[in-house]
């Protein structure tokens, strides 16, 4: 096979940048909320958050060009909005399940940087005591629930936790995340199928990167619109701008609201993208330089933020470099603990098992 | 010619079942396809239908009798212009046939359900389980001789129980103490389950701890690892395990590893029990034992009890154990009865074998039906005075490799029997810990008894010789014993 360059991706149909047009009668078809009016603390909450992220996740980035992190690394540059938005949405108690693309969910949950950090470089301060990895990791403390290196796995446990929930009758909800290849495992619908016989407290949600690894939407995707995987289920679905947190945080208050009132599931589609590859050793070879330009240069998520709070004069330009600064500050005090923390103990091999 | 119609069996593991009602009288009229009784097993009930026309001369096993053996003469029909009380005194056989009302799901489900609960001695019905169309003669019942448990207090009252009933009073003494227990699977509620074993737990738990589920293995079981990760117990029952293999990434991606993954913060306190292994007749898919599979993960425990008080002490054990416990059943022994103690809150250690019975010649271990052939072959060497201490096993992990090892340092000699392909079986595991960790003291190389290589087979003859027999262990134990 010929190699290719990174035009040669265009041969195969391109994928769409706008929503795929879908059957708007369908009668799981909801409409997207409009998008929030943030208050200032709002904006300053998502900048915060999103950009804690983006620097956390640039770091891993040249921390595993340094060696210092092995295997594998997903990084979440770009999505930064979904897991923001939606966090705001819910509330202490409500669960949080995700694949292996999870750092930014775990610091969206709140849990420590450098604990994050140093799971990924393998140390005895990492959350998982260096035993699990960047795909690996748990907090009981923060109802996280991991970090699951199966495709689609994480949408039959979140719907597990959802059951939890509901048998508690703790009016708690679940939120289990997964990309758009995840969406065409089988399990998947299994849990479809329970979770709406049942009425399970859960949202799906479905971050549509457009990209299964190297494959887009196009080519493995019969059915684009995501928010409509549920319609053999009667779960309603929403197909929400994922690179505006506050199109995210709408739509999250109105599944929240679904879920506790006790209607059963219901899927978000979170229209994202992803700007890094798909781990490290992606060959980008599948999608131009041009599209992942265009995405960022139009549709950055921490971008918008920043222009609203600046227009809004919520800020000026220096409180928003002080808070740079501060979120450097952090990142790089994780990175400098995850280098210089000791590997796990030899005698952690044997702990763990079983209980 | 007068012909004999037959108790039918509704499963090739029925032995027995009660004759509920006639629908028709001596002196009627039948032709075939009529529906003439109705046979009900602690399974199931379903129709008799005539096979042949003719007139019903003669009634021999009245309504409401229980406890008729497969294939006795149930009545005898008289054909067209024959004299029908000259008929009544006998005829040829002619098998009536049983139309199943549940056979949606084929043979695992309801079909399997005939095998009655019959105190039989296990292992002396093993044979004839396994043949069940050739109708053979059953002996006597004789209570199976089960050795001392040291975990069961001395003068302890026993009373007898089916394996059925042991692991069903188990489920629902664990779920009568703790609200987080709860029992999913396929046809585990309203249709009393599959096999049974959750008889009754709807009634008394209702539809919030006793769910059906659609046949969706993969996802019920990853629904139940969730739950178990937040904090609930529950006991997710697979049909068979041989539909596990549909559900077996959750069971060890999602259940085995998260404790460790997460650096001991999060497991699953999770129960997946079944039946496994081999019923009759089944065929390949539906005929394998998944011990060896299963022990090979570490994070799993994996329990296949033999006796009923195993079974009850074992699963009230697993229910209650933090960790995944991969619960291993079996369809034939499930009818069976054994002693169990009468105990307000009977449970065992996992992870401890049991001596089934003392001996100082040779060493046999097995797990699960494997023991049927041990202790029977046992019984045939000590007639020819050869005394073998047998085994259970009751966890394969963690394996109580120290009982094991004490027993060979004994005898110096070891057959181990399961029913699982031989590669990579337990017994693999077994012989090569106890050369690693005995070697010195073995007088012969260890045999491992097991299935055949090869897939099951359906035909009743081949699948006989598919799986272990009595005189494989036999011939095992002599020729390690060099006689």
């Amino acid at each position: 096979m010929a190699a290719k360059s990174a035009g040669a991706a265009s041969k195969h149909k391109a994928p769409k940048l706008k929503p795929t047009p879908t059957n708007k009668d369908a009668h799981t078809k909801m409409e997207a909320p409009a998008a929030l009016k943030f208050s200032k603390e709002q904006e300053l909450d998502a900048y915060r958050g999103m950009l804690l992220i983006r620097r956390f996740e640039e770091k891993a980035g040249q921390l595993y060009g340094m060696g210092f992190i092995g295997g594998f690394c997903h990084l979440y540059i770009g999505q930064e909005a979904v897991v923001t938005g939606m966090q705001m949405a819910i509330d202490e108690g409500d669960q949080v399940i995700t694949g292996y693309r999870d750092h930014g969910h775990m610091l969206a949950c709140g849990m420590d940087p450098n604990g994050v950090m140093a799971e990924l470089t393998g140390r005895r301060g990492g959350l998982s005591k260096g035993k699990g990895g960047s795909m690996h990791m748990f907090s009981k403390e923060k109802n996280f629930y991991g970090g699951h290196g199966i495709v689609g796995a994480q949408v039959s446990l979140g719907t597990g936790l959802a059951f939890a929930n509901k048998y508690r009758e703790n009016d708690r909800v679940s939120l289990a995340y997964f990309g758009d290849g995840a969406s065409n495992q089988g399990q998947v619908y299994e849990s479809f199928n329970m979770a709406e016989l049942w009425q399970l407290p859960v949202i799906y949600i479905v971050e549509n990167n457009r990209y299964a690894m190297g494959t887009s939407v196009s080519r493995s995707s019969a059915q684009q619109d995501f928010s409509q995987r549920g319609a053999s289920f009667n779960i309603p679905g929403i197909q929400v701008d994922g690179m505006d947190v506050r199109a995210v945080k709408a739509a999250g208050d109105v599944a929240v609201q679904w879920c506790r009132a006790g209607k059963g599931p219901i899927i978000l589609e979170m229209q994202t993208y992803r700007y890094r590859g798909h781990s490290m050793s992606d060959p980008a070879k599948y999608r131009s330089k041009d599209e992942v330009q265009k995405m960022r240069a139009e549709h950055d998520p921490i971008e918008q933020v920043k222009q609203r709070i600046l227009e809004g004069k919520m800020a000026s330009e220096d409180d928003l470099k002080a808070i740079d600064k501060e979120i450097r500050d952090i990142v790089a005090k994780s990175a400098e603990f995850a280098q210089n923390d000791p590997e796990p103990d030899v005698s952690e091999l044997y702990t763990d098992i079983t209980l | 010619m007068p012909t004999n119609i037959l108790m039918p069996a509704l499963s090739p593991t029925m032995e027995e079942g009660n004759l509920a009602k006639w629908l028709v009288k001596e002196g009627d009229k039948v032709s075939s396809g009529d529906v003439i009784a109705e046979i009900e097993t602690d399974k199931a009930t379903m129709e008799v239908e005539a096979v042949d026309e003719g007139t019903i001369a003669k009634i021999v096993v009245e309504a409401g009798t229980e406890n008729v053996k497969v294939n006795e003469v149930i009545a005898i029909l008289a054909e067209e212009g024959e004299d029908v009380s000259e008929a009544a005194k006998g005829g040829s056989a002619s098998a009536s046939s049983g139309a199943d009302p549940h056979s949606e799901r084929g043979s695992d489900g309801a079909a399997g359900g005939g095998e009655a609960a019959s105190g039989g001695d296990p292992v002396a019905n093993m044979d004839d389980r396994r043949v069940p169309a050739e109708g053979k003669v059953h002996p006597e019942p004789k209570k199976p001789e089960v050795g001392k448990d040291p975990d069961i207090p001395e003068g302890t009252e026993m009373v007898t129980m089916t394996v059925r009933e042991a692991l069903n009073s188990a489920m629902a003494e664990e779920m009568r103490r703790d609200d987080d227990v709860f029992i999913m699977g396929e046809e585990v509620a309203e249709y009393q389950g599959a096999y049974k074993i959750t008889q009754g737990l709807l009634d008394e738990f209702g539809a919030r701890r006793v769910i059906d589920t659609p046949i969706t293995e993969h996802g019920f079981a990853g629904i139940g690892v969730g739950a178990a990760m937040a904090g609930l117990k529950p006991i997710v029952e697979f049909m068979t395990f041989n539909f596990a293999m549909q559900a077996i990434d959750q069971i060890i991606n999602s259940a085995a590893k998260t404790l460790y993954m997460s650096g001991g913060q999060m497991g699953a306190p999770i129960v997946f029990r079944g039946p496994n292994g081999a019923a009759a007749r089944v065929a390949a898919q539906h005929s394998q034992d998944y011990a060896a599979w299963y022990s090979h993960v570490p994070g799993l425990k994996v329990v296949q009890p033999y006796t009923a008080a195993d079974a009850k002490g074992l699963l009230k054990a697993a229910i209650r154990d933090p960790n995944p416990v991969i619960f291993l059943e079996n369809e034939i022994l499930y009818g069976q009865s054994f002693e169990v103690p009468k105990m307000d809150d009977f449970v065992l250690p996992i992870g401890k074998a049991r001596i089934h019975q003392k001996g100082d010649d040779a060493t046999i271990v097995s797990f699960g039906i494997g023991m049927t052939y041990a202790v029977k072959a046992a019984e045939r060497l000590a007639e020819e005075g050869i005394a073998c201490e047998v085994i259970d096993l009751r966890t394969i992990r963690p394996m109580d490799l120290d009982t094991i090892i004490e027993s060979v340092k004994k005898t110096g000699r070891l057959v181990t029997v399961e029913e699982g392909f031989p590669q990579s079986s337990v017994g693999d595991h077994i012989a090569s810990q106890v050369m690693q960790r005995a070697f010195d003291y073995l007088d012969a190389p260890v045999v491992t008894i097991c299935g055949k290589d090869v897939p099951m087979p359906y035909a009743a003859n081949l699948e006989k010789l598919a799986l272990p027999n009595v005189d494989e262990v036999v011939q095992a134990v002599k020729a390690v014993s060099y006689r």
